[in-house]
């Protein structure tokens, strides 16, 4: 009973903070902080699959979040198509051709007995493939692109809903998953880490530079959104009349025209909110589905298995345990979930921008959350994910004020005090390796512990 | 005279910049390849040490800008490379004492300490955007070129120019007297062959009396001044800014595994093999071959196999690769 206690004081401690700045500061920033906290959450419940449960040090998280991004772009966006005329089949036939290489040559290393024949053979494959890739596909890439390169330039995607883009991004991480860990697994586990860390710049640098898939740089901004927008609530009359209903209290006392402008503050300050809550709540609904589902998986033969592999891998193979069969389904669907998450949070914001995709923020962050929260433990990495969610956002503005305490004394406008205050922003790296090692020295298991 | 104008088109937009990279790469990746080879995990904080190396040798620069000190022709940065040395072993044995060295008692499992190497990478990341902020520094100064294109065309009569900037000589000569002195020091100190002996066998070396406190703090050393030399050196061939120091933690493993992790030699060679595929891939070579091809077969485009934004996919297949077909690397290194 005493860890229930703990474990619910802890969460109620992060809602509270949560809380705490919706009236400290506003409503909307808290439930920024939330909506983010709860995709956070989830990405950490991906990460504790693959680290808590097996041992599998996946440093690639921003590639499979970045996919997910992708997801929403591809499933979402109406098709562009003049582009598609101009040259997405021969850009399709040239990616098959790319694939139809790299599945030949695999073919011929496995099958072909070792030799000068096979090398020769599996030499010619590869670069006779590789050159007529690049003659059917880099024509139609210049075809797509030239298509209005402002607005569009690139193929578009299939129109569909969005919320169809959140299990696509779980299939398109898991995907690229499988191909890492075929050939990472089994192999040393720094190995894994170094893969995945390259595989994540990869995926990157694909979307910042081939346009005719996401645009590239130029972003793709105004993806479809699952819930309504504000500006739609505001003009409906029916949600007017809610909000004045809802705060007939504070409207009553006024007259006709201080009414009227309150009234329209209120419409627009609870549009914001009423959305962010609609988002919240898929977000929540998520959340708690796939924390059932691991929790299962924990508490299964499967999960029991899982640890056993982790805490013993000798031990684990005697037992008969297909050892790297295991890490690569762990591996798969931790990333799948990553990926889920990564299109949520291409939703919440709307907008695919590749540029923004920053190994700090998106791996090392999601893994000083599972690591505070507690590795092995589902509850500890959702808590973690709220935490270090709510501890970068806020770590930014309380640095800013100690900076700003620290350096009152200093005449203004010296070199080292505007320095000093322009520097405060760096201020959250430094408190996230903080935390992290003093969580690692002092409480190595997390706050919420595995059982 | 077109083929030896091809040739100098290569050295100048392949060779040449290849052999500096490839210095820098194999510079960055000796510091792994020890860290791993005598402590025994991948350390993550890597880039971000060589960054806080040639933060502090950038102030000191500046400073002595400032104060009218130079050395002529050469970058004012050599002269201020002791100190960045000084600074980041000061850094490196703070860190140890403060955070590695409790794990190692532990004997804490080598994944913990790579997570661990994680929030020293986060903490030095922070410190080095603190003091100097995260945009591009240049801190260069003397003279630019050994020998600009126009000289070598006045001098060659070459339709061809061979542009030998003095930050590639100086890198390269750099890196092979940092080299060299470790082998050196590897291989005839007393010390250099306790350091190798406790990375071969550390219970067999414990027991022929090493103090293993000793050997770290070597190691330390010489790895704060390996990884300040790389960082100043890559800074001052291209230009110093944080985010791009922490990418280079991509290439500069890549080297270390394809050599085989824990083998100095391998290091080396794993640098230069990627940093030439890195930029022969990633070369148009359109205009070596309109010199050596007829004109009738001569490409149209640029002849670029791959675009300049993909350099980390090379690095990383060569790593694929050597890992597919020789999990220990090109040399032997150590599978822990």
């Amino acid at each position: 009973m005493n860890d229930v206690v703990k474990n619910t004081g802890l969460f109620a401690l992060v809602g509270a903070l949560i809380i705490a700045t919706g009236f400290m500061q506003s409503w909307n920033s808290a439930l920024l902080i939330l909506n983010m906290g709860l995709i956070s959450a989830i990405m950490a419940l991906g990460v504790n699959l693959q680290w808590g449960f097996a041992g599998l040090f996946n440093v690639g998280i921003m590639g499979f979040v970045a996919l997910g991004g992708l997801a929403a772009v591809l499933i979402s966006i109406a098709p562009e198509h003049d582009a598609w005329a101009a040259g997405g089949f021969s850009v399709i036939a040239g990616l098959l051709l790319g694939a139809a290489t790299i599945a030949a040559t695999i073919m011929a290393t496995k099958r072909m007995p070792a030799g000068r024949t096979r090398t020769l053979v599996v030499l010619a494959l590869l670069v006779g493939g590789f050159f007529l890739y690049r003659a059917v596909f880099d024509p139609g890439v210049a075809a797509v692109e030239a298509v209005n390169p402002a607005n569009a330039g690139f193929l578009g995607g299939l129109g569909l809903p969005v919320l169809l883009s959140w299990p696509v991004g779980g299939l398109l991480a898991a995907g690229a998953a499988w191909i890492i860990g075929k050939t990472a697994l089994g192999l040393r586990s720094d190995y894994l880490a170094i893969a995945t860390l390259g595989i994540a710049e990869i995926i990157i640098a694909v979307l910042k530079n081939e346009d005719w898939l996401s645009r590239g740089v130029k972003n793709v901004i105004g993806l479809p959104r699952p819930v309504p927008y504000e500006v739609d609530l505001q003009a409906s009359e029916g949600f007017r009349s809610w909000v004045e209903g809802a705060y007939s209290a504070r409207l009553d006392g006024l007259d006709a025209d201080a009414r009227a402008s309150a009234l329209a503050d209120l419409v627009i300050t609870t549009s914001s909110i009423t959305v962010k809550f609609a988002y919240a709540g898929l977000f929540l609904f998520v959340l708690l589905v796939l924390m059932w589902l691991v929790q299962q998986a924990l508490n299964s033969p499967w999960g029991r298995m899982m640890r056993a592999i982790r805490d013993n891998e000798v031990a684990a193979e005697a037992m008969g345990k297909d050892v790297t069969g295991r890490h690569l389904q762990v591996f798969i669907l931790g990333s799948a979930i990553c990926g889920i998450a990564g299109a949520m949070m291409t939703t919440l914001d709307g907008q695919l921008t590749p540029g923004t995709y920053q190994p700090l923020r998106y791996t090392f962050l999601i893994w000083v959350m599972v690591i505070v929260g507690g590795s092995g433990n589902n509850f500890g990495a959702v808590l973690g994910g709220f935490l270090i969610w709510f501890l970068w956002v806020q770590v930014e503005p309380i640095g800013l004020v100690v900076i700003q305490t620290l350096t009152a004394g200093l005449a203004d406008g010296s070199a080292l005090k505007s320095h000093l205050l322009e520097s405060a922003a760096h201020m959250r790296l430094l408190t996230m390796g903080v935390i992290l090692l003093l969580v690692l020295r002092f409480s190595p298991r997390g706050l919420i512990p595995e059982k | 005279m077109d083929f030896l104008n091809a040739i100098v088109a290569l050295s100048n937009f392949v060779l040449v910049p290849a052999i500096a990279y490839g210095s820098q790469l194999a510079l960055g990746a000796l510091g792994v390849t020890l860290i791993y080879g005598i402590l025994r995990f991948s350390n993550f904080a890597h880039g971000d040490t060589m960054a806080f190396g040639a933060m502090i040798t950038i102030l000191v620069t500046w400073w002595m800008q400032s104060a009218g000190i130079n050395l002529g022709p050469l970058p004012t940065a050599l002269l201020a490379l002791p100190f960045g040395i000084l600074g980041c072993v000061a850094m490196l044995l703070l860190t140890d004492r403060l955070i590695y060295r409790f794990y190692r008692e532990q004997k804490a499992k080598p994944v913990i300490l790579v997570i661990v190497s994680m929030g020293v990478m986060f903490i030095m990341n922070g410190i080095v955007r603190f003091i100097i902020g995260p945009n591009d520094q240049r801190f260069a100064d003397g003279e630019r070129f050994l020998i600009s294109a126009r000289e070598f065309k006045a001098m060659t009569g070459l339709s061809e120019g061979l542009a030998i900037r003095t930050s590639s000589v100086i890198t390269v000569v750099v890196a092979v007297i940092a080299v060299a002195l470790l082998f050196w020091f590897l291989n005839r100190t007393r010390t250099g062959k306790s350091m190798r002996a406790y990375s071969d066998n550390e219970d067999l070396a414990l027991l022929s009396g090493i103090n293993p406190e000793r050997v770290v703090m070597v190691t330390w050393l010489i790895v704060a001044a390996l990884a300040t030399v790389a960082g100043v050196l890559y800074g001052l061939d291209k230009s110093f800014k944080p985010f791009t120091y922490f990418q280079l933690l991509l290439p500069i493993f890549a080297s270390a595994i394809v050599g085989g992790l824990g083998n100095p030699l391998g290091a080396i060679t794993g640098g230069f093999v990627i940093a030439f595929s890195e930029v022969t891939i990633t070369y148009a070579w359109k205009k070596v071959a309109n010199y050596v091809l007829p004109e009738s077969i001569a490409p149209d485009g640029l002849a670029q196999l791959l675009s300049t934004d993909y350099k980390f996919a090379v690095s990383f297949v060569i790593l694929l690769i050597v890992l597919l077909f020789k999990p220990t690397g090109l040399f032997k290194g150590k599978a822990v």
